[in-house]
């Protein structure tokens, strides 16, 4: 319980046993009343057993989904489990847990709540091609949100009972589906977003990649993806 | 003459090739019933290439044989766009399936530890 509130964290982790035992005791240990679920989204490596020892839920799917896959078994979880809140935290230790009952207050007055970098806590910067597709991403969701989102790629998000129901029955697989394309979704049904400045820590294991091509690629992607939730239904 | 002969059989083993792989259950019917349905127009024209052309200069295209290639071509782009659409429509599918599963696993893991900790509890 955080807040009077049963809350599940779900965790969608592929091939991360380097730092999911850690990041499973750490949430447990900062957040004892909470439940913690890990999807494993197909992982070659021992992420589910690790996942298991360290005391959390484990959903095992049977061949790698992608991240939307692997949210939607956690909010499946969340509804098919009655709980309030559930708020999804990646993997790879770069969100801090001692956020969480901070992102739940809010969920009071409403419906999704971002946890964001580039908000004012924290140090975290990018240039180049990513950068253009963070101010792109920003700027068109925020007016779609009617809200101001800074950082829509963040993967560190507490959803009430009501979001938990929709993305039960719908969450995309796709590629940026589960950041960009749940956004515009979540928007355009009326639900209201809100986001919180907290500040983020070096990935426990994993690099992120910096190689200029692959920006330019991710910046078109970026844009592709945000062309196509903006006109689907 | 000799073209006629390669065009006409062509068409004739294409439908040979339907019908038997209907007959041995490789096939789901509508595709099936498609193929044939597309084989009843194409023989009669393998063997009489001219059949179309009264068409053909109704719509303005010079000869009969350039409106077929231009059919068969738009109609195989809308062939594929639909099994496009049904391969979506299949991972949608094996993807609610795959979550399922993932989801009945752990409801049986938690199930067992359930057991494991009463038994411990009562022995």
């Amino acid at each position: 319980m955080v807040n009077g509130k049963r809350v599940l964290i779900i965790i969608p982790a592929f091939n991360e046993s380097g730092s999911i035992a850690d990041v499973v005791g750490e949430v447990r240990g900062e957040l004892p009343g909470v439940d913690v679920i890990v999807v494993d989204d197909g992982s070659a490596d021992r992420t589910a057993a690790v996942a298991a020892a360290a005391g959390a839920r484990v959903a095992k799917l049977p061949y790698n989904l992608g991240v939307g896959g692997a949210m939607r078994v956690g909010y499946r979880y969340a509804r098919d489990h009655d709980y309030d809140v559930a708020i999804q935290i990646d993997a790879d230790g770069q969100h801090d847990p001692r956020y969480v009952p901070k992102l739940v207050d809010l969920l009071d007055e409403t419906d999704l709540v971002i946890g964001a970098r580039f908000a004012g806590e924290g140090d975290y910067n990018v240039r180049g091609p990513r950068r253009w597709a963070m101010v792109m991403l920003s700027g068109v969701l925020s007016r779609v949100a009617h809200t101001k989102l800074t950082d829509t790629t963040s993967g560190f998000r507490a959803a009430n009972r009501r979001v938990i129901d929709m993305f039960a029955a719908w969450y995309p697989v796709e590629y940026l589906g589960d950041t960009v394309e749940t956004l515009v979704h979540t928007a355009r049904r009326g639900y209201t977003i809100r986001q919180v400045p907290v500040a983020m820590r070096k990935r426990m294991a994993g690099t992120p990649s910096h190689s200029p091509a692959k920006a330019m690629i991710y910046l078109g992607r970026a844009f592709a993806v945000l062309t196509l939730a903006l006109i689907r239904r | 003459m000799k073209l006629t002969l390669v065009t006409g059989l062509t068409g004739l083993i294409l439908l040979a090739t339907i019908v038997e792989l209907l007959r041995r259950r490789q096939l789901r019917e509508k595709y099936g019933m498609l193929w044939l349905g597309v084989l009843v127009i194409v023989i009669p024209l393998s063997l009489f290439p001219r059949l179309l052309d009264n068409v053909a200069e109704l719509l303005g295209v010079a000869s009969g044989v350039s409106l077929v290639l231009f059919l068969g071509i738009v109609f195989l782009l809308l062939v594929c766009v639909h099994l496009s659409w049904e391969v979506s429509h299949l991972e949608e599918e094996t993807r609610t399936l795959a979550e399922d599963f993932a989801l009945l696993r752990t409801e049986i893991d938690a199930d067992r530890a359930a057991r494991d900790e009463l038994v411990r509890t009562d022995g």
